[in-house]
């Protein structure tokens, strides 16, 4: 059985068919990319697996579980963790906290052990912040991590974006553009931590612009256009596809 | 990794020493305790008493309130109807069924918890700024109700609820001891996994929810705690009156605990505690000034929120620059 | 029972009237503007202000006179409201939505004790009252008066809907409603339009207070806080940011009141128009007419 499976998926806003008829799966400790132009349904579909959009037909499902009709906390909790497309970190809380937000369904404690300061609570809050120095160690976060998120350099809260997503310690992450605006030293980092964290055993949904990237990375790479899937299989076979060159590579292929 | 591992050597990241952490939280709120304690050795008589047993009330209820707006993030505009539901259901209870106060009290807390319950699972779905509005009409259909039943006792309230203990000043201590706890408690809820939730939220509902956070049922456990130190304020409130009746439940009173959350600090404790202080000793203070009062409450909550929406004494998530 | 109906139909006019501002604010901007009730008050304060200065105005002349301090009055709310954007919203305006509440909540206080200070806490008497002469229709008892203050308001709602459907401003107004970013690309001066949006919306606010001082005779500084919510209830019903959606909940609520005033008597009447509102949101939040909006994350 597959990680996970979406199969004959479609959603429409409206009369609009933002995603019509995607199908892919993921295998336990596979980078999958998921490319196209802008607009495509990519972003979408993500929304669609992690529960903030729900699809109008087709199935999602982890480990032969069904997904869609779930909240987004219930998916977070079967072991799916994301990144958003423009970071969305909780900006006044400060960085280290950002991060213990993954290890929210990790920790055992309740409102008694909180009030009484029992030494059960003692030993969680140690170690969620443990576990949060822990994360933003394996992304080699450089910044403050007592000060305010918003106030990191743009890589660094990517880096933090990732760190929290991580501490859920899920066994699927979808990233989505995660080297989006980053410098070219810092892409080649980017590449370095998401195979460090396929070292992990985490699948990785990848959703990015960068054709180096991509084909440097993936083991597989879908390609959508205009909400319909037109490509998907190895980098190399993908990228002499006809209908992808056509497509989206078209023009300038090494964008 | 071994990168990552020289990063953390050269830490320009000092973590708050132990020693600025317990000056921003014990020694505060020790201090603050003292001057509570000693307060009466000052000035004991029974106005100054009561006035200061108030203020402590009042501490109490913005403490409560700091965890829905503070914390969470939710504008509640109708607080002062948990405020009375507690208040009422111990009145009730202690006149009608000569129930001693203090055994009131579990009541208390079912019941309120049951009131914030019936009024947040329906609203907390909703977006906030309807919260604030409905909170609103449920602060005033709580009232009208009280005002017309009658088993509350109708426009003239409940009276001759027992008192505690006959000596003002030991009431007095009573409720600083109470009210410490109820601010205690509601710092640690605010440090722990269930009030980190509470900041995710009202930082980003999105971003919680992705990182398993159940939104809505987080958004209700800040509103059922707010409620149950609503509520336990309440009983403090009907102990030190005796006397309870519609027109002390009014939106202005929950008007008037958001100043006092909003001035001092929205989800900082000592901030909050101070505001209380603040608002609640003023009148007292600027007696000539009673016709402006809420005049410049209501200018300066405007004025805080354009210039320090912070508050005076901010939290310290908020505080780096 | 046609009696039930009609003083449904008079209230239910007010509240639609006073509802349009809160609507149309909550359409363009998303804010709940807390003192919109306020502004009711300050409606009526202002036309009193007005008669009194006017001196002593003969029966005959009630009426005229009355429709002429109206449009004055109509002015001053109109760019009190405005002020009110200018000095206590606009700063904000990409702040976290609980700021924004809050000096809603500030601005509503300083209206009303503000008011206070400068009128005093006791009820004023409005010195011209409407009453009188009153027919019969279908066995309902109503008066000249009441039929006039409803013409007025269905004539101010009508104008209304065509200013927004027909015009140009209408079409900004529209525009900046469902992206306001995208509007101003386009040329449409976002703030220029948001100012008249407050002007109309409070304009019509103070119409009412002046028709209700004028009706009811008896006037005070809190007497925007419960049409507010009434108001506010009203939006809720129609469906919130929804024009013609609003005047039919205002409509509605008044008939609501009316019949349950009937059923549950005198002092049930606000817990009953408020627990419709929980109602409404707990089985359908966008209203009658409202649409559902899709929030994209």
């Amino acid at each position: 059985m597959s990680l996970l499976n979406v199969s004959d998926l479609r959603l429409s806003f409206g009369g609009l068919l933002a995603i019509d008829g995607l199908t892919f799966s993921v295998e336990e400790a596979e980078i999958v990319s998921v490319i196209g132009p802008n607009g495509a349904g990519k972003t979408s579909a993500f929304n669609c697996v992690t529960g903030f959009y729900r699809p109008t037909s087709g199935r999602i499902t982890l480990r032969g579980r069904d997904l869609p009709g779930l909240r987004p906390s219930a998916i977070a909790g079967l072991g799916i963790a994301r990144t958003f497309q423009n970071l969305r970190l909780f900006g006044e809380l400060s960085v280290l906290d950002n991060v213990r937000a993954g290890t929210h369904l990790w920790l055992r404690q309740n409102v008694f052990d909180a009030l009484l300061h029992t030494p059960r609570y003692r030993r969680s809050e140690r170690e969620c912040t443990e576990q949060a120095h822990h994360w933003l160690d394996f992304v080699g976060l450089r910044g403050d991590r007592y000060g305010a998120a918003r106030n990191l350099p743009y890589g660094e809260q990517r880096r933090t974006e990732i760190a929290r997503a991580l501490a859920r310690r899920p066994d699927l992450l979808l990233l989505d553009e995660p080297a989006a605006g980053l410098n070219h030293g810092e892409k080649a980092e980017m590449l370095d931590l998401i195979r460090r964290i396929q070292g992990l055993g985490v699948a990785i949904v990848l959703i990015e612009h960068d054709m180096g990237l991509v084909m440097e990375v993936s083991e597989r790479v879908v390609v959508l256009n205009f909400g319909k899937e037109i490509a998907d299989g190895r980098p190399e076979d993908v990228r002499r596809d006809p209908a992808v060159i056509e497509a989206y590579l078209g023009s300038d292929a090494h964008a | 990794m071994t990168s990552a591992v020289k990063v953390r050597k050269v830490g320009t990241d000092k973590p708050p020493t132990r020693a600025s952490k317990f000056l921003q939280n014990r020694w505060a709120g020790l201090a603050g305790l003292l001057i509570a304690l000693l307060a009466p050795f000052v000035n004991a008589s029974p106005y100054a008493l009561s006035v200061m047993t108030s203020a402590a009330v009042f501490v109490m209820l913005a403490a409560g309130l700091n965890i829905v707006v503070g914390y969470c993030g939710l504008l509640d505009l109708g607080y002062v109807a948990f405020f009375a539901v507690g208040a009422y259901t111990s009145g009730v209870l202690a006149t009608r069924f000569d129930l001693p106060l203090p055994v009131t009290v579990p009541f208390v807390i079912v019941v309120t918890v049951i009131a914030g319950i019936v009024i947040g699972a329906p609203t907390l779905r909703l977006r906030s700024d309807y919260l604030a509005i409905v909170t609103l009409g449920f602060g005033e259909i709580i009232r009208i109700t009280a005002n017309n039943l009658d088993v509350t006792g109708g426009p003239s309230g409940i009276y001759g609820i027992p008192h505690l203990t006959e000596s003002p000043v030991v009431f007095y201590y009573l409720t600083v001891v109470v009210v410490s706890l109820a601010v205690v408690g509601a710092a640690r809820l605010g440090r722990s996994r269930l009030g980190r939730a509470w900041r995710f939220v009202r930082e980003d509902e999105d971003a919680a929810e992705a990182m398993g956070v159940n939104t809505y049922r987080v958004k209700l456990a800040a509103y059922i705690a707010g409620a149950v130190w609503g509520g336990l304020a309440g009983v403090l409130f009907a102990a030190h009156l005796s006397a309870i009746s519609p027109t002390s439940f009014t939106f202005l009173q929950s008007a008037l605990v958001l100043m006092a959350v909003v001035l001092g600090g929205m989800g900082s404790i000592p901030g909050v505690v101070v505001g209380a202080v603040v608002i609640s000793l003023l009148p007292e203070i600027l007696r000539d000034l009673a016709d402006y009062r809420f005049f410049l409450f209501g200018v300066l909550l405007i004025v805080v929120m354009l210039l320090r929406p912070q508050g005076l004494w901010p939290a310290r998530s908020r505080e780096v620059s | 029972m046609t009696q039930l109906v009609w003083n449904g139909l008079f209230v239910g006019s007010f509240y639609a009237l006073v509802a349009l501002g809160y609507s149309m604010v909550y359409g363009i901007i998303k804010l709940l503007n807390f003192a919109h009730g306020d502004l009711y008050m300050l409606g009526a304060f202002a036309g009193f202000a007005i008669l009194g200065a006017v001196g002593g105005v003969s029966a005959s002349m009630a009426l005229p006179v009355l429709l002429m301090v109206l449009v004055a009055t109509m002015l001053l709310t109109g760019l009190a409201g405005v002020a009110l954007e200018r000095i206590a919203y606009r700063p904000l305006r990409g702040a976290p939505r609980l700021s924004l509440l809050i000096t809603a909540v500030g601005a509503s206080f300083a209206l009303e004790y503000g008011m206070r200070a400068a009128a005093g806490a006791d009820p004023r008497v409005y010195p011209v009252r409407l009453g009188g002469t009153s027919l019969e229709v279908l066995g309902a008892r109503l008066t000249l008066q009441q039929l006039v203050l409803v013409g007025v308001a269905v004539a101010l709602m009508v104008g209304l809907n065509t200013l927004i459907t027909r015009t140009r401003e209408g079409r900004a107004m529209r525009a900046i409603a469902l992206d306001p970013r995208t509007s101003s690309l386009m040329g449409v001066d976002v703030n220029a339009v948001i100012s008249r949006t407050f002007f109309l919306g409070s304009a019509l606010a103070g119409a009412a207070g002046v028709m209700a001082g004028a009706y009811y005779g008896k006037i005070d500084f809190l007497m925007g806080f419960l049409i507010g919510l009434k108001a506010f209830t009203a939006a809720v019903i129609g469906g919130i940011g929804n024009i013609p959606g609003t005047m039919l909940g205002g409509l509605l609520l008044g008939l609501l009141e009316s019949f349950g005033t009937f059923w549950l008597g005198g002092e049930w009447r606000d817990v009953f128009a408020f627990g419709v509102l929980i109602l409404f949101l707990t089985v359908r939040p966008t209203g009658l007419l409202g649409e559902r909006v899709t929030e994209r994350v």
